[in-house]
């Protein structure tokens, strides 16, 4: 993955913004969007950008959900665990996914083809509960429609041995 | 209302575009609208709007066609065509898609009779779904920027604070502060920069009033904020809105830019002494960031902790210097109090608590979606006649206000008029306005496991009593989830709670306890059965709970077996099926889809 980080590319984020520090957290925003998460290098080069020590990047990094330090899998299934959804099955969801691909929130399969986290709400209760993948919505899943939604994006037929 | 000015040989298409509904497809809808009408051959003009949120998240995608009054409810592309031909080119109504009201049993022309929106009492969301979010002259064309204007040229910056105070209005993110004193204690502090701040964080699961209100009226907040402005005489304003609400900084972003062009922002609005602007800064997706201190923190580029509040922002806030912060909801209700006047503002709600609150209505009940009442209205008459009653008729057990810091209030306080004060004298509180309605098959002792999970989570770590008091409460709850604990772990709960509502550092951690307190004040049996008969009344807890068929209402129809993830039911057609203990997941799902409530627990 790290071969495919454009220096040219992180530097037009950065300069995006004046060399401030209050900037870094819109800095590190734009790369998690750009990139999927936040690369070792980008973290550096914002601490070097707007003089701050890198704990100090690597602190709100961290804190934040927003953001990530391993990179996603080409499939991101974000299962809404907000409390619409959580009432109406999302546990199940997970645990199905974690059945068919033996990953759980906040992982990727070794093969980086899926990842999967929890979102707190996404606004749709109406459709609850929800998974979105990539940029896809699937409303009203099923424990049973979980495992269709899964073979679509070309997952396994069959529950990983765990 | 003020009605839509529109030309009378002109048809309008309101398309709702706001979350639910653009997840449902309407992007398409309204692309296909456009594409259709523009190569259309019907014999009447019309233009199209994609509007923010109606609320009406249920029925969605939502298209209005206006001067008819007509709604159409969950429109899909394909049925663009018809719509076109029939309603817009010959005034006919497509009956399939009218809603057909439950009771009656009939089809509605349009929305305005349907009990759902009916009861509501439209404010803070009064131009949303019937403008086009991304257009400052619609917003101006009902009454927008006429408030600004007003407070500018007739009203000292004094009057202001006074008529703010006078309204009677309590700051809408959750603690209920009054609004025109917490501006007061901004001004009586000498000082020569000042901030306003709108805090559009919202993270309580469940809850979406604000979303819908940036991206559906993004100028109403900037109004509400310049008004602010104004009074407490600040140079800049901050919109701290969570990344994940895209369209909510898109929309933003682009009526800032609209409201700049317009001479509303800028040096010297409307040729006034006031100059200010307005910064979008997208927040990172921490809860504790909800909380002011944390969010100010945040803002200046740090991790987003909480500090003691001894000194409030109205003193020191953002970068030391005095601070308003105010909620997304707050800010909408503003240029009604300006236009309308202090008092006719307050002559809805209740004492305590004036004006309108909006809710975001989830969970089991019929109509999910954001409803905006007068304060005072019960619960009863939120849940059952704006939301159509409970989901698959099943009986109510408990709503769940306030988000995390919230709790559950039973069933039997239906009747209970919703305010301020009535939610946190029930143990419960207003927090931000989510409603979330949970039936027999929702486990309190569950809720409360995932209430604290989610705090547990979020808490940010600085202070000792939340980090770790959440930790061990969600040790306890989710062990009872599993059948295990005694009633040590009951008293160890409370005790807990007290401790961290006393000696926590922000509101996140002096709040936390009230999912669990709240639950044991009005579930406590539930607790028990859970610990001393290994048994989830509920039927989710998944180690506690066996599902079976009873063979006596079992009809053989086989929707049980054919929704079975793991295919452990059997049986022939037309004979009473059977669950095989061995292979079931225990996901519940035979249950949810009996007809016949056949599939029981043990």
């Amino acid at each position: 993955m790290a071969a495919c980080i454009d220096m040219q590319e992180l530097s037009s984020i950065l300069t995006r913004y004046p060399p401030e520090q209050r900037y870094i957290l819109a800095i590190m925003q734009d790369i998690q969007g750009e990139y999927k998460y936040l690369p070792k290098t980008g973290l550096q080069m914002i601490a070097d950008y707007v003089d701050a020590p890198l704990s100090r990047i690597y602190s709100m990094a961290t804190f934040y959900k927003a953001f990530s330090l391993v990179p996603k899998g080409r499939i991101n299934f974000k299962v809404c665990d907000g409390t619409a959804c959580h009432i109406k099955g999302s546990s199940i969801i997970m645990d199905q996914i974690d059945k068919y691909l033996n990953i759980k929130p906040g992982e990727t399969t070794a093969d980086q083809e899926f990842s999967m986290e929890t979102v707190n709400c996404l606004g749709a209760c109406a459709l609850a509960p929800v998974v979105v993948a990539n940029e896809k919505v699937h409303p009203k899943v099923t424990s049973s429609g979980i495992i269709e939604i899964i073979k679509v994006y070309g997952g396994p037929n069959d529950a990983a041995d765990n | 209302m003020m009605p839509q000015i529109i030309e009378a040989d002109k048809k309008m298409v309101l398309v709702c575009c706001g979350t639910g509904c653009l997840a449902n497809g309407s992007m398409e809808v309204y692309q296909e609208l456009q594409q259709q009408l523009a190569n259309s051959n019907v014999n009447v003009s019309t233009y199209t709007k994609a509007t923010g949120c109606n609320g009406w998240c249920e029925k969605g995608p939502l298209v209005k066609i206006i001067p008819d009054d007509i709604t159409y409810c969950q429109v899909a592309a394909k049925d663009v065509a018809e719509v076109i031909a029939k309603t817009i080119g010959k005034g006919e109504l497509i009956n399939r898609l009218l809603y057909r009201d439950p009771k009656t049993k009939q089809r509605v022309k349009s929305h305005h009779q349907i009990d759902f929106y009916k009861k509501q009492h439209k404010v803070a969301l009064r131009n949303i779904g019937e403008i086009d979010p991304a257009s400052i002259e619609d917003y101006i064309s009902r009454d927008g920027y006429q408030a600004l204007n007003k407070v500018l040229h007739t009203m000292g910056p004094g009057q202001v604070v006074e008529e703010v105070i006078r309204s009677g209005l309590r700051g809408r993110g959750g603690g209920g502060f009054p609004t025109g004193q917490k501006w007061k204690a901004c001004t009586d502090v000498e000082a020569s920069v000042r901030y306003i701040i709108c805090n559009g964080d919202e993270g309580d699961p469940g809850a979406f009033m604000d979303r819908s209100i940036m991206e559906g009226d993004p100028h109403t907040v900037i109004e509400g904020m310049i008004i602010g402005a104004y009074a407490v005489e600040a140079t800049a304003g901050f919109i701290y809105v969570r990344d994940e609400y895209s369209l909510a900084v898109k929309n933003l972003g682009i009526a800032i830019q609209d409201a700049r062009q317009k001479g509303f922002l800028g040096e010297n609005i409307l040729g006034s002494r006031l100059s200010f602007d307005i910064e979008i800064v997208r927040g990172g997706g921490a809860f504790v960031c909800g909380e002011e201190t944390a969010l100010m923190a945040s803002i200046e580029g740090n991790v987003g902790e909480p500090r003691d509040k001894y000194v409030y922002p109205t003193e020191k806030g953002l970068w030391g210097q005095p601070t308003v912060i105010n909620n997304v909801e707050t800010w909408a209700n503003l240029p009604v109090i300006i236009n309308d006047g202090a008092e006719a503002w307050a002559s809805i709600g209740t004492e305590g608590s004036k004006g309108t609150k909006v809710f975001s209505l989830v969970g089991k009940v019929i109509n999910t979606g954001l409803v905006e009442v007068p304060m005072g209205t019960t619960l009863r008459e939120i849940i059952y006649e704006i939301g159509g009653g409970i989901l698959n008729k099943r009986k109510l057990k408990a709503v769940q206000t306030g988000g995390p810091s919230g709790g559950c209030i039973p069933a039997e306080m239906l009747d209970m008029p919703v305010d301020f004060d009535s939610l946190t004298a029930a143990g419960s509180m207003m927090g931000s306005g989510g409603l979330i309605v949970m039936d027999d098959r929702t486990c309190m002792v569950e809720i409360a496991r995932y209430y604290v999970n989610f705090l547990a989570g979020e808490s940010c770590g600085k202070c000792t009593p939340c980090r770790e008091g959440l930790k061990a409460m969600l040790e306890i709850l989710s062990n009872f989830c599993q059948g295990k604990g005694s009633d040590a772990d009951l008293q160890f709960l409370m005790d807990t709670s007290e401790t961290m509502q006393m000696m926590s550092l922000c509101a996140l951690g002096r709040t936390a306890a009230n999912p669990v307190l709240s639950t044991l004040r009005y579930f406590k049996d539930e607790y028990l059965a859970h610990i001393h008969e290994q048994h989830c009344p509920a039927g989710v807890c998944r180690d506690l709970t066996e599902f079976y068929i009873d063979p006596e209402p079992c009809t053989g129809c086989g929707l049980c077996a054919q929704h079975c993830p793991v295919e452990a039911i059997s049986g022939e057609k037309k004979e009473a099926h059977v669950i095989d203990q061995a292979i079931c997941i225990r996901c519940g799902e035979c249950r949810n889809q009996c007809k016949f409530d056949a599939v029981m627990i043990r």
